[in-house]
């Protein structure tokens, strides 16, 4: 398998790769290493990670970082109220009671644990790595490099198969030298014209070839403005659909139907007093 | 693109010679290590190693490890593979060299400590290399600059100067706590309940939790980085940042600090000694070309190429003291802040001519820093730096 498989395979899914990024999941897969993606938000990085894990079959497990996220959300947790509940019933104290509930049952897997206990290898996607905090990040790389996992309580886990590991980020803040070390890396840049017109047929096929062109335009112009944030993809295939939904053919004849869709593309107020209705008008002219 | 690179005969197999382009990497900046070359390996056995495209995009996902990497890594790739048929002597780049001067600089420095007493009149030549490139601030204070090189730390500060400002040094960093952590520790008294330990005391007394653990957010107390501008221009000024330095040093363990003017200069040990006088002694045998030109990007750069990485983190707060006359390019202090931000702390920028009635940050070099700050404030006296400890509680 080389990496122009697995492009198709992703393309299968709905999902077009640039080769640059095909080649580095490709890499990941073959090598068993994780990928770190970054680049802005909106150009389909957690996108990558639900298209490759549809294109392998397998599960897609998904930790969400955030500020503050600790081991009883990203690895396990004790189901506490049925331990309490256990004790209570049994009867039991001591030694007893603690064999009983500090077991299996009352076991509560969080994304990391459940994705080294999979039997078939299943694709952990870590979103936004650059929001949990640096003792998450060191927590995380110890997993990475040996995928086990040890609770006190039964001992360590070692991983039936190893899950590949998609990280994010987007640069809330910069991720040590040593997780970039051990991560393959690709930046996910704006697609090209060719590569969204690419991706706005496999998203939405109904749509017109002109319009299609007329949107992708649109959108390829309109990132180029000065603005505060820069529409995506996402926000482009919004866009689409809600021209398709108020019924515009052309982008051009009917302004306030354009401005009324532009809510999916601009999401502050800067940007939306950056692009005036005549500005939009002229970019559509152009894209036209 | 040109033709694939041609390598001598004596060459001892592929293996050496993606090290070689490892080891090319490395001397333009990439951090890799052994391990990296083995996964370049592995990587183009997985790849079809002998198509050039294939190759490069292999190794680019092995080697590059952020942005600014994927971009110069073409560049590289075809200066080491793609050289039309010579092998190329590998060049070495431009700030790497700086680098390299930079530290041979405070190496010899170092060295010199003890002899710098016959050393004074090398003082001012050393510096005047420095000097004629910062034409624009030299000029300003040229007659200034001789009389203040004679000048001793020593007689700009004295202990009763440090002994106030490691009060002000202690209250500003009881203000720059650091509050971002969320995550929480067992703790004997706190606001969470920390249901693990809980449970398990509970097991003793038959599932009834009659003790509660609690667990809190943990106290984690930032480090402070000062780095001090002692140019020609900002001499005026040295005696409470000087001070401020030496009381801070005193004060909070974890601190650290630094001088510039044309070189930057560590002088957190220096600082350190028990005696301050002698402390001030020790830095003004350091920090030979004080009053001197002022080139803070370069410095700035350099200190955020070099130190940082040790000793900066997102748990860090720099704080730089001058009034941003810089004779470099305003693009370069730009870098080396960006570089600087990019290591997550915060920066402060207490510039003493804010205070200036009517004064705009118009120096370009300081137009072009204020994107990068987190807080840009007036201090001219220990007073003034005592009186931001709210300001700097809100960043």
């Amino acid at each position: 398998m080389t990496y122009l498989d697995l492009q198709k395979d992703l393309a299968e899914q709905g999902y077009v790769a640039s080769d640059d990024l095909a080649m580095a999941l490709h890499l990941a897969v073959t090598l068993g290493r994780p990928l770190l993606l970054e680049g802005a938000a909106g150009v389909g990085k957690t996108e990558i990670a639900r298209a490759l894990a549809a294109a392998r079959d397998t599960r897609l497990i998904r930790l969400q970082c955030y500020e503050g996220l600790d081991a009883a959300q990203a690895i396990y947790e004790w189901n506490y109220q049925r331990q309490l509940l256990a004790i209570q019933a049994s009867g039991k104290t001591g030694k007893e009671a603690e064999a009983q509930i500090f077991s299996e049952d009352y076991l509560l897997e969080r994304p990391l644990l459940q994705a080294i206990r999979q039997d078939i290898s299943p694709v952990l996607l870590i979103d936004e790595i650059d929001r949990a905090d640096e003792e998450f990040e060191a927590y995380l790389l110890e997993v990475l490099a040996d995928f086990q996992i040890t609770v006190p309580e039964l001992g360590t886990i070692t991983a039936k198969s190893r899950p590949l590991v998609i990280l994010t980020a987007n640069g809330t803040r910069d991720l040590s030298d040593a997780l970039r070390r051990r991560c393959l890396y690709a930046h996910v840049d704006y697609p090209d014209r060719k590569t969204e017109l690419a991706i706005l047929d496999a998203r939405c096929p109904g749509l017109s070839a002109a319009l299609a062109g007329q949107i992708v335009g649109f959108v390829q112009d309109l990132r180029k403005e000065d603005l505060v944030k820069k529409p995506g993809v996402a926000e482009m295939l919004d866009f689409a659909a809600a021209l398709s939904g108020l019924g515009v053919a052309d982008l051009t004849e009917d302004p306030a139907a354009l401005m009324a869709a532009m809510a999916t593309l601009l999401k502050t107020e800067a940007d939306r007093g950056a692009v005036p209705a005549e500005v939009a008008q002229r970019l559509a002219g152009r894209a036209a | 693109m040109s033709r694939v690179t041609k390598f001598a005969g004596r060459d001892p197999g592929p293996g050496a010679r993606v090290a070689g382009f490892m080891a090319h990497l490395r001397a333009h900046g990439f951090a890799l290590g052994v391990a990296e070359t083995g996964t370049a390996l592995a990587a183009l056995g997985a790849v079809e190693a002998s198509d050039p495209s294939e190759a490069r995009a292999a190794l680019r996902a092995v080697c590059a490890g952020r942005a600014e990497d994927v971009e110069r890594f073409d560049t590289l790739f075809d200066s080491f593979w793609m050289d039309a048929g010579r092998v190329r002597q590998k060049t070495v780049p431009s700030d790497n060299k700086n680098k390299s001067d930079d530290m041979r600089a405070t190496r010899k420095d170092a060295g010199e400590t003890e002899a710098e007493g016959t050393g004074t009149i090398q003082a001012p030549g050393g510096s005047g290399g420095g000097g004629a490139e910062s034409d624009g601030v030299g000029r300003l204070v040229a007659s200034d600059v001789k009389n203040l090189m004679k000048k001793d730390l020593r007689d700009l500060v004295d202990p009763e100067d440090i002994r106030q400002a490691e009060e002000v040094a202690v209250r500003l960093g009881q203000a720059l706590r650091d509050r971002r952590s969320r995550r929480r520790k067992a703790a004997r008294r706190g606001r969470a309940v920390d249901f693990r330990r809980t449970i398990r005391k509970a097991v003793a007394t038959g599932g009834v939790p009659l003790r509660l653990a609690r667990r809190n957010r943990p106290d984690r107390p930032v480090k402070i980085v000062a780095l001090c501008d002692v140019s020609g221009s900002m001499l005026v000024y040295a005696r409470p940042f000087l001070a401020f330095l030496a009381g801070l040093m005193r004060a909070d363990a974890a601190s650290d600090a630094y001088l510039f003017h044309t070189r930057l200069v560590r002088i957190a040990d220096a600082l350190r000694e028990e005696d301050p006088m002698r402390a001030l002694n020790r830095v003004t045998l350091m920090a030979e070309g004080i009053g001197g030109g002022s080139c803070i990007g370069g410095a700035l750069t350099h200190f955020a190429t070099t130190y940082a990485r040790r000793f900066v983190d997102g748990r860090s707060v720099v704080i730089i003291l001058s009034d941003g006359y810089d004779s470099d390019p305003p693009d370069h202090m730009a870098a080396g802040l960006q570089a600087l931000k990019r290591r997550g702390c915060r920066i402060v920028w207490l510039n003493p001519l804010k205070g200036w009635q009517g004064y705009e940050p118009i120096a370009r070099g300081m137009a072009a820093a204020l994107p990068y700050l987190d807080l840009f404030e007036a201090a001219n006296t220990l007073e003034a730096l005592a009186s931001l400890d709210q300001k700097l509680g809100a960043i």
